[in-house]
């Protein structure tokens, strides 16, 4: 399987090096409509999109034949509730697969915080109750939009769940979703009251990452710092004075070498653009001890980039990364991040990236 | 029986010709396009029914007032027009 690459962007999909077609990147589908997911599930080479369209909804769409055809497939619904405050799909912020055993099986995470699977391809959806009616929902809160969202959906071979909720900790599984367990100790929020600082229940947890090939490594990039945890997501330790900053969104965690991570960081929280106009991809090989500043071929002056939370990504041999920010500008490196190549700076804000192969 | 038509707008992800529904209350008249449709349906509605944000409803020339339950009442010989509100989006 050859790599080819999807970039999800605000104005439809645009493919690199996709189909064998020249000109790139260049629209694939959905051209004006937002694109708010994208991913392959390698098990059966399918291609999904979710979109999330302004006044007609979250919607999603599979392509079998890698992306010549798309169709529409039903959405996610959530149940039915009582009163004004009764939760409807806003929309489908990340999609994964299931596990080696479940070559039909897909995972949903939304906003306003439901977790869904599906078991026959996305032709139909059910709400993962377990996580939904977990008491300590309630104190889940918006961050960076209005409603909680679950952004990361981890899936390793031994068939543990590892989610992420911005905001709403690290929950873990190691049932196939039928039971959880709250993880994330260790992690700290400086946005909230001492006394609630530590609380697992009110994490953001940016972006969570973990090792293919080490799944007890987690890499997560924190609204608040860089964490690691090497219990599978039940505790963290923060990993401290990381320069130019330790503030980002995204994490690609190596599929092989648990030691390795890479982050993009910019100035805070308030001030989300790259420090001191220099945009950089940092990178640690030592598990955190210490991070590599990696510069060549990104700009170095009154760069304003931000890379969201699924718009970096790193390929299976861990060596591509493909990395894509809020003012169009693409960047693919093959040499683990040490040096990158520009290929476009126009096109519509990024949202996500992903390798995806052909059969 | 009431005929429905959509905006044009949807036709750019949907093909929604105008049809014919039968319902004495708008929410009746979109749940039978939606037995006929069921991909229309959450383009439309939310999850709960309600009538999402930025669609509008008319009953002939009249905005719909219950956005919550569709209860505006039709008649056999009117039209409902589902638009896309120019708010949001």
């Amino acid at each position: 399987m050859g790599e080819h690459i999807l970039v999800a962007t605000r104005k439809g999909l645009f493919g690199v090096g996709f189909n064998g077609v020249a000109g790139d990147p260049r629209p694939v589908g959905f051209l004006g409509d937002p694109v708010s997911a994208v991913m392959q599930n390698e098990q059966d080479g399918a291609i999904y999109a979710a979109l999330n369209l302004g006044h007609f909804g979250a919607k999603l769409h599979r392509s079998d034949d890698f992306g010549l055809t798309w169709t529409e497939l039903p959405v996610p619904a959530y149940p039915p509730g009582e009163g004004e405050d009764a939760a409807s799909l806003k929309f489908i912020w990340t999609l994964a697969r299931g596990g080696l055993e479940q070559p039909k099986r897909l995972w949903a995470g939304t906003l306003p915080g439901g977790l869904f699977r599906s078991d026959d391809r996305g032709e139909s959806w059910e709400l993962v109750e377990s996580l939904w009616n977990q008491p300590s929902r309630s104190e889940w809160f918006g961050g960076g939009y209005d409603d909680p969202g679950i952004h990361s959906i981890n899936v390793d071979d031994n068939g543990r769940l590892v989610v992420g909720i911005s905001c709403g900790g690290v929950w873990i599984s190691e049932d196939d979703g039928e039971s959880w367990t709250l993880g994330g100790k260790g992690l700290a929020a400086d946005y909230m009251p001492p006394d609630r600082r530590n609380d697992p229940t009110i994490q953001d947890p940016h972006r969570l990452a973990v090792c293919q090939a080490a799944p007890d490594t987690v890499w997560c990039q924190h609204h608040c710092g860089i964490f690691r945890s090497d219990d599978g997501g039940h505790t963290f330790t923060e990993i401290k004075e990381v320069a130019p900053s330790a503030f980002g969104f995204a994490v690609a965690a190596h599929p092989q070498d648990p030691k390795t991570a890479w982050f993009v960081p910019a100035v805070k929280d308030a001030c989300r653009v790259p420090v001191d106009g220099r945009f950089v991809v940092t990178r640690t090989r030592d598990g955190g001890a210490s991070f590599e500043t990696l510069s060549k071929g990104l700009p170095q002056e009154t760069a304003f980039d931000l890379v969201y939370r699924h718009a970096l990504a790193v390929g299976g041999d861990g060596r591509a990364l493909i990395m894509g920010s809020t003012t169009g500008a693409l960047w693919l490196s093959e040499d683990a991040g040490e040096s990158w190549r520009l290929l476009s700076t126009h096109l519509p804000p990024i949202a996500q990236v992903c390798f995806v192969g052909k059969p | 029986m009431p005929r429905v038509t959509f905006t044009a707008n949807l036709q750019r992800h949907l093909d929604v010709p105008s049809l014919e529904a039968s319902g004495a209350r708008v929410c009746e008249v979109l749940a039978a396009v939606f037995e006929q449709r069921p991909l229309l349906r959450s383009y439309i509605v939310d999850d709960q029914g309600r009538l999402r944000r930025h669609v509008n409803v008319f009953v002939n020339s009249v905005l719909i007032t219950d956005r919550e339950g569709l209860s505006d009442a039709v008649r056999p010989d009117d039209e409902v027009f589902v638009f896309q509100a120019l708010s949001g989006g």
